[in-house]
C-alpha cells in the first residue's frame, strides 16, 4: 500500500470541484433544491388550511340563519363561495371538488331555535383528505355551543345556558371514518407514476446518447416524432402494469373503496402516463447524461409532490402555490383518482381535470419536438 | 461519370472554433476515397455534414444528386453510415440489431435479408448473442453488415478499422473492393497508411483544411519531395535519434520520419539534399539509399507546411 499523498488528494478534489462547477445542472441542484424545499416547506405548506370553499343553502333566510352563517365564517375555516337555492346544486359542487363543505340551514330554523328545540344544522364535508377537513370540523363542533348565544339575550336569555342552542350534524363524505390511507394510497398511484414514467423515458434517450447509439439512430430515416412515440408507447404498457399492481394492493391491503368506473380511471391513466412520458422525452433531449436526466426528474418530482395536494392539503397552500400546483399533472390526476375511487365520479365530474393534463402533454411534446432536431449540432 | 459526392467549401464551426474549413470533395461512382488526417482534424465532422447529421455553416453541394442541406432527410435513406464509435445496441442481440435496422429502413423481405446477412457473416449460430459481447473485429463486421442491409448506394465509413485485428482488416478491405467493383461509392476515413494505399483516391485534411487530394501516386508526385532511407549499420537507437536531430537542423532537409531502425529523410531541393548526402556518407558510417517518398513522408511534410503557413 502506498502512502497517502496530500498533493494527489488535493489534485483530485480540485478536479472534482472544477467538474462540478462546469456541470451547471449539478450546481443548480445543489443550490436549488435546498432553496426550493425551504420555500415550499416554509411558506406553502399548511396542515391547518383555512378559508376553505363552502356552499351555504339557507332555507330559512332569517336574521338567525344569517347570524349563524356569519359565525361559521368567523371561525376562519370557511369561505362562502356559493349560495345555491337547492341542495342538489350544492351536492354537485361538492362532487366536483369546487367546495369542500356544504352547510344547510333547514327551513323553520329561527322558529325552532326560539322554541328551544335545538334545530340541527347539516354540514356535509368532503373528507377525502382527512387532514384538510379535520380542524374545520372541530371548529364547527365548538360552534354549536358558542354561536348565537348573544342573539339569544333579552327575552330569550333563559335559553342561552347549556345545552347548546343548536345541533351541528357533520357528514363526512367519501371517507367517513377519515381513514388516511384512503386518501394517500390512490394518491400514491399518481406519485409513483410521476417518478418512474418520467425517469424511464428520460433515460431512454440519454442512454442512446451516452452509449453512442444516438448517432446511428439519427442517421436512419426515422423522424423525431417516430422516435418519440416509439419510445413512449412501450412505457405506457409498463405504466398500466404498475397501475394495476398499485390498485390491486390498494384494494387488498388497504381496502380502499373503488366506487367509480375503472375503465374511466384507466382512460385517464393513459393520458396521465402519456403526459409524463412526453415530459421525460423532453428532459432526455436536454440532458447530456443519465445523471442529468435523473436530476431533472427530481427537479420536477419534488414540487409535484409538495404542491399537488399529495403530501399536504392543497387548500392549505397560499394562492401562488396553488396556481403553481395547477401546472403539474399530478395535481389533476390526484383529483381524478380520488374522485373516481372515493366519490364514484363519472366522466362529467372528471373532465375539468382531464384537459389540463392533456394541455401539459401537448406542450411537453411540442417542446420535445422542437428540441429534438438540433441534437447533434 | 457523374459525381456521387460533390461538395464545395463545406465549413462547420463549433463556437469560435472552425472544425471544418472550406472543404471541397468530389467522388465518382464506384470510387473509394480514403479520408486521412490526424485526430481532431475534422474528418468525422465532414462525414456528418455529408449525411445530414450536421448542418454546414457554409458551403454547398450534393450527395447522390441530393442537396446536402435541403434533402438531408432523403440522403439518409440512400447512405450507409458507419460511425466512428460502435453504435449498435450492445444490449440487443446480433439478430435483434440487424432486425431493428432492417425495420427502420423498411428493408423489403426483412426476415430473408437478416438471415442472409447473418449467414454471410457466419454469425448464424451466434445470432442470439448480445452485440456487446462481440470482439472488436466482430463488432466491426456486424456494423458494416448493418449499414449495408438497406442496400445503400454510398458508404460513409468513419475509421472502420480502428482497433481491429489485421485479419479482420484484410477481410474488410476485400469486401470494400468487391462492393466498389459493383458500383458502390465509398468514403472511408483511416489512420493507416497501408489502407490509404488501397484507396483509389486520397484526401488529406489537417486542422479542418483539405491539404491535398488525388491518387496516391499523384499525391506523392505533387509533393515534389526527394527521399532517402538513412541507416547507421550497427548504430544504437540513441545514435539514430541523435542523427535525426542533426539532420533536421540541416536547411536542405524538410522532413525526417523514423521508420524502424532507419530514417526517411526528405527535402524539396534535390541538389541541396544530394550535397548533404555526399558530406554525410563521406564523414562516416551512414548508408543513404534513394527511394520513392512514402505517403507518410508526404503527409508529415504537408502538416509542417500548413503549420508554417499559419505561423
Ligand atoms: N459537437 C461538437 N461540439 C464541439 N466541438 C466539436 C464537436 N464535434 C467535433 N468538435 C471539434 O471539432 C474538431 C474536429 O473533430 P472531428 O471531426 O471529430 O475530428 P476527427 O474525426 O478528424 O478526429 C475537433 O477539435 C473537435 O473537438
Ligand atoms: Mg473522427
Amino acid at each position: 500500500m502506498s502512502a497517502f499523498s496530500l498533493a494527489r488528494f488535493l489534485a483530485i478534489a480540485r478536479k472534482e470541484f472544477v467538474q462540478m462547477r462546469r456541470e451547471r445542472l449539478t450546481f443548480a441542484m445543489i443550490v436549488g433544491v435546498p432553496i426550493l424545499q425551504l420555500v415550499l416547506f416554509g411558506y406553502a405548506i399548511n396542515t391547518d388550511p383555512r378559508n376553505l370553499p363552502t356552499a351555504v343553502v339557507d332555507h330559512d333566510r332569517s336574521a338567525f340563519s344569517r347570524s349563524l352563517v356569519q359565525a361559521v365564517v368567523n371561525t376562519g375555516y370557511f369561505r362562502i363561495v356559493a349560495a345555491p337555492d337547492a341542495e342538489g346544486d350544492a351536492e354537485r359542487l361538492l362532487e366536483r371538488g369546487d367546495v369542500q363543505f356544504v352547510v344547510v340551514v333547514p327551513p323553520g330554523f329561527a322558529r325552532a331555535l326560539q322554541r328551544g328545540e335545538r334545530p340541527a344544522v347539516l354540514v356535509a364535508a368532503d373528507a377525502t383528505d382527512p387532514s384538510a377537513t379535520g380542524n374545520a370540523i372541530a371548529a364547527l363542533a365548538a360552534l354549536g355551543g358558542a354561536a348565537l348565544r348573544h342573539d339569544l339575550d333579552g327575552a330569550l336569555a333563559p335559553l342561552a345556558p347549556a345545552p347548546a342552542p343548536i345541533e351541528v350534524r357533520v357528514h363526512r363524505r367519501y371517507n367517513p371514518e377519515g381513514v388516511t390511507q384512503f386518501n394517500i394510497v390512490p394518491g400514491l398511484l399518481g406519485v409513483i407514476m410521476t417518478m418512474t414514467m418520467v425517469m424511464m423515458t428520460a433515460f431512454a434517450m440519454t442512454r442512446e446518447r451516452e452509449r453512442g447509439t444516438f448517432e446511428s439512430l439519427l442517421a436512419t430515416p426515422a423522424t423525431p416524432f417516430e422516435v418519440m412515440t416509439g419510445k413512449i408507447v412501450p412505457y405506457i404498457a409498463v405504466g398500466f402494469v404498475q397501475a394495476t399492481i398499485i390498485l390491486g394492493a390498494a384494494k387488498a391491503l388497504f381496502a380502499v373503496p373503488m366506487l367509480g368506473s375503472l375503465a374511466l380511471l384507466f382512460g385517464c391513466l393513459a393520458l396521465y402516463i402519456a403526459a409524463l412520458l412526453a415530459l421525460g422525452f423532453t428532459i432526455s433531449t436536454v440532458a447530456r447524461s443519465q445523471l442529468q436526466a435523473m436530476q431533472m426528474t427530481f427537479f420536477f418530482f419534488l414540487p409535484s409532490m409538495l404542491l399537488s395536494g399529495f403530501m399536504f392539503p392543497y387548500r392549505g397552500m397560499p394562492g401562488w402555490a396553488q396556481a403553481l400546483g395547477e401546472v403539474f399533472p399530478l395535481t389533476h390526476f390526484l383529483r381524478i383518482v380520488r374522485g373516481v375511487l372515493l366519490k364514484g365520479n363519472g366522466a362529467a365530474e372528471t373532465w375539468p381535470h382531464v384537459w389540463p393534463i392533456a394541455a401539459f402533454m401537448l406542450v411537453a411534446g411540442a417542446v420535445a419536438m422542437l428540441r429534438y432536431r438540433r441534437t447533434l449540432d | 461519370m457523374e459525381s456521387v459526392i460533390d461538395v464545395r467549401g463545406l465549413t462547420k464551426r463549433f463556437g469560435a472554433r472552425t472544425a471544418v474549413d472550406g472543404v471541397s470533395i468530389a467522388v465518382r461512382e464506384g470510387e473509394i476515397l480514403g479520408f486521412l488526417g490526424p485526430n481532431g482534424s475534422g474528418k468525422t465532422t465532414t462525414i456528418r455534414m455529408l449525411c445530414g447529421l450536421l448542418r454546414p455553416d457554409a458551403g454547398e453541394g450534393t450527395c447522390l444528386g441530393l442537396d446536402i442541406v435541403r434533402d438531408a432527410y432523403r440522403i439518409k435513406r440512400e447512405v450507409g453510415y458507419m460511425t466512428q464509435r460502435f453504435s449498435l445496441y450492445e444490449d440487443l442481440s446480433i439478430e435483434e440489431n440487424l432486425d431493428f435496422v432492417a425495420r427502420v429502413y423498411a428493408v423489403p423481405r426483412r426476415r430473408e435479408a437478416v438471415d442472409a446477412t447473418l449467414a454471410q457473416l457466419g454469425l448464424g449460430a451466434r445470432r442470439r448473442q448480445l452485440a456487446g459481447a462481440l470482439s472488436g473485429g466482430w463488432k466491426q463486421r456486424l456494423a458494416l453488415a448493418a449499414c449495408l442491409l438497406h442496400s445503400p448506394r454510398l458508404l460513409l465509413l468513419d475509421e472502420p478499422t480502428a482497433g481491429v485485428d489485421p485479419g479482420a482488416r484484410r477481410d474488410f478491405w476485400a469486401k470494400i473492393h468487391a462492393l466498389a467493383a459493383e458500383g458502390m461509392t465509398v468514403l472511408v476515413s483511416t489512420h493507416y497508411m497501408d489502407e490509404a494505399e488501397r484507396c483509389h483516391k486520397l484526401a488529406y485534411i489537417a486542422s479542418g483544411k483539405l491539404l491535398v487530394t488525388g491518387s496516391a501516386q499523384e499525391v506523392v508526385a505533387h509533393s515534389g519531395l526527394t527521399t532517402y532511407v538513412v541507416g547507421v549499420p550497427g548504430g544504437s537507437e540513441r545514435a539514430l535519434a541523435g542523427l535525426a536531430r542533426a539532420l533536421e537542423a540541416e536547411p536542405a532537409v524538410t522532413v525526417v520520419v523514423p521508420f524502424g531502425t532507419t530514417l526517411h529523410v526528405s527535402g524539396i531541393d534535390a541538389a541541396a539534399l544530394e550535397r548533404v548526402r555526399e558530406r554525410r556518407v563521406r564523414d562516416g558510417g551512414q548508408r543513404w539509399t534513394r527511394i520513392e517518398p512514402s505517403l507518410d513522408d508526404v503527409f508529415v511534410r504537408l502538416v509542417q507546411q500548413a503549420k508554417d503557413a499559419d505561423a
